[in-house]
């Protein structure tokens, strides 16, 4: 149930971003959600793409350094509280987020998260049993 | 005119030549009977101490290197026996290993006489107070202007280098006279000063001398300028003894060599060829009075020209021409010796694959400074901002420890340092001398 997230390293260039979604776009890939940590100097670019296996060689081609990473997609309510009732089961689990941010998919009613952790496999488990929505690779792949 | 020896600094040639040519024997047999590595070198080319008659043999002799010391290292090339060793002196060898002198009590004693010429010159004598900014311990500036200023038999204020607020309130407090330390810092100090909203008025400085890393004419003006003093431009390397080899007379039109402790010559750096005088080429020095760790023939790397015309300061000592490069890729920066291959070996721990990475060297606020770019590899990168601080943070500590300079470390994308077919581009050096 761990979704491939791409991690891209960008120096704090101009253009670097538009270098990147213009190699994927030329691939015919798709990028669902996306998210940028930032500091001085560079940038980790993080993105939920429709094939995370052709996205890290195509990257890796036109020499950026790409990792993969192992995250959770959850769907809540969309209503207030809707992400509170989700992190509140993590927190008494004692799972630590990393990072986490949200994005639009299809699915109606549902606002959708991406989450780092430090137990991925623990914190899916948990959320399923309180009923949480965790949503499959395949699922996420085809947002 | 501030003469510490007169005798000896305005001694007409034909003296200085004998002198020199007596000095010269009695050390190529020194070496020769006590140094197994030049007993080796010379018997290679077949020179025995009898073939050296004088200065005029001189290019008979073999060259010696910072290789050599580094092969030698720590005390293969010392002619005498340890315990006559009492000093211990090294500075930065091309990687990790350090280049190792050492110094018998006569050396040391030759030593305060060269440096106290150097001070003479600038104008110090025993009422003078001397504030020692150079770093003190095993970098030889420090102890080498110390010993100098003390047989002159003026107040040392040892106060080495850094923590500059305490650096002000000296001069000021204590009165100082004669500053030593190097250029670009003391260009901070009289920026401090400034700051602190001290006249130069207000002190008591004459003149200052600075040296262990180029400067300009321009900047040689500011400091006189700015710190109201005589700035005297001093030059030496720990091989040849330290600080004290040469220096400026108040005519500041070459630096004087102590020639009867050093015989200077210029080479083609690359056919290692004798050049005549006026010519611009590497400098290359052979000591004739130290007894620790004498040399044949050392390449410093520095590149000068050597005047043999009376000085109008009364000096007959050659001159040669403030230092404006080297043959090699040795940086100095803040005063410290470093050498790109340096740097990599740092790296080159760090990871598996020796990556890709440029030095830029820059001057901001009379600071130098030193970036690092490193090229990103698979193996530095983690998706988490915290890994990769850590990456750049590991190399700035690795970098300190190894080398006492503080750098920035920037990791930037694969593939955008210069590649080049020939010798890599490794150093962007911004600053102007």
């Amino acid at each position: 149930m761990l979704v491939k997230q791409i991690s891209v390293f960008l120096e704090n260039k101009s253009g670097r971003l538009a270098e990147v979604t213009k190699i994927l776009g030329e691939n015919n890939i798709d990028i669902s959600a996306l998210s940028i940590a930032d500091t001085t100097d560079f940038g980790i670019l993080r993105l939920i793409v429709n094939d995370p296996d052709k996205t890290l060689k195509v990257l890796q081609e036109n020499n950026f350094t790409v990792q993969t990473t192992e995250v959770i997609a959850i769907a809540v309510e969309d209503r207030p509280g809707g992400l509170s009732e989700a992190l509140k089961i993590l927190s008494e689990y004692s799972i630590g987020i990393e990072y986490m941010y949200a994005f639009v998919g299809k699915a109606t009613n549902k606002a959708l998260v991406i989450i780092r952790t430090d137990n991925p496999e623990e914190a899916v488990k948990r959320l399923q049993e309180s009923d949480i929505e965790v949503l499959s690779p395949e699922t996420v792949y085809k947002l | 005119m501030n003469y510490w020896n007169p005798t000896i600094e305005c001694m007409p040639r034909e003296e200085l030549t004998r002198i020199q040519n007596e000095r010269l024997i009695e050390t190529v047999k020194k070496v020769y009977h006590n140094v197994p590595y030049y007993r080796d070198k010379m018997q290679k080319i077949g020179i025995e101490p009898g073939d050296i008659k004088g200065i005029e043999d001189l290019s008979k002799l073999p060259f010696t290197t910072k290789q050599d010391l580094r092969d030698t290292y720590p005390y293969g090339m010392f002619a005498v026996n340890l315990s006559e060793i009492v000093r211990i002196h090294a500075s930065s060898g091309t990687t990790g290993k350090q280049t190792v002198v050492g110094y018998t009590r006569k050396d040391i004693d030759s030593w305060a006489e060269v440096m106290a010429r150097t001070l003479a010159s600038a104008g110090t004598d025993r009422n003078s107070f001397v504030q020692i900014a150079y770093g003190y311990g095993l970098f030889t500036g420090g102890l080498g202007v110390h010993y100098g200023a003390e047989r002159i038999g003026a107040s040392v204020i040892p106060i080495s280098g850094g923590n500059t607020k305490r650096q002000l309130q000296i001069m000021k407090d204590f009165g100082t006279n004669i500053l030593a330390c190097t250029p670009s810092y003391a260009l901070y100090l009289a920026e401090e000063l400034e700051e602190a909203g001290i006249k130069k008025e207000e002190l008591k400085l004459k003149a200052g001398v600075f040296g262990a890393e180029p400067w300009s004419e321009s900047m040689r003006k500011e400091l006189e300028e700015r710190l109201g003093i005589l700035a005297i431009d001093i030059y030496g390397l720990s091989e040849v003894i330290g600080p004290g080899v040469a220096s400026e007379c108040p005519v500041k039109c070459g630096l004087h060599i102590q020639e009867d402790h050093f015989i200077p010559e210029i080479i083609d750096p690359d056919t290692e060829e004798v050049l005549p005088p006026g010519s611009v080429g590497e400098l290359v020095f052979t000591t004739i009075t130290k007894e620790g760790l004498p040399l044949i023939r050392y390449r410093t790397r520095d590149i000068s020209s050597l005047n043999y015309e009376k000085c109008e300061c009364g000096r007959t000592l050659v001159r040669m021409n403030r230092v404006t490069g080297r043959t090699d890729d040795m940086l100095i920066i803040r005063g410290v010796n470093v050498f790109p291959s340096q740097i990599e070996s740092v790296l080159l721990q760090m990871g598996d694959t020796s990556p890709h990475y440029l030095l830029i060297v820059d001057r901001v606020d009379n600071l130098d400074s030193l970036e690092i770019q490193v090229e990103m590899t698979p193996s530095l990168f983690s998706d988490h901002v915290r890994g990769i601080e850590e990456v750049e943070k590991k190399i700035r500590a690795e970098i300190l420890s190894t080398l006492g300079i503080n750098a920035k470390v920037k990791l930037v994308e694969p593939k955008t340092i210069e590649r080049s077919t020939g010798k890599a581009k490794r150093v962007i050096d911004k600053r102007q001398f």
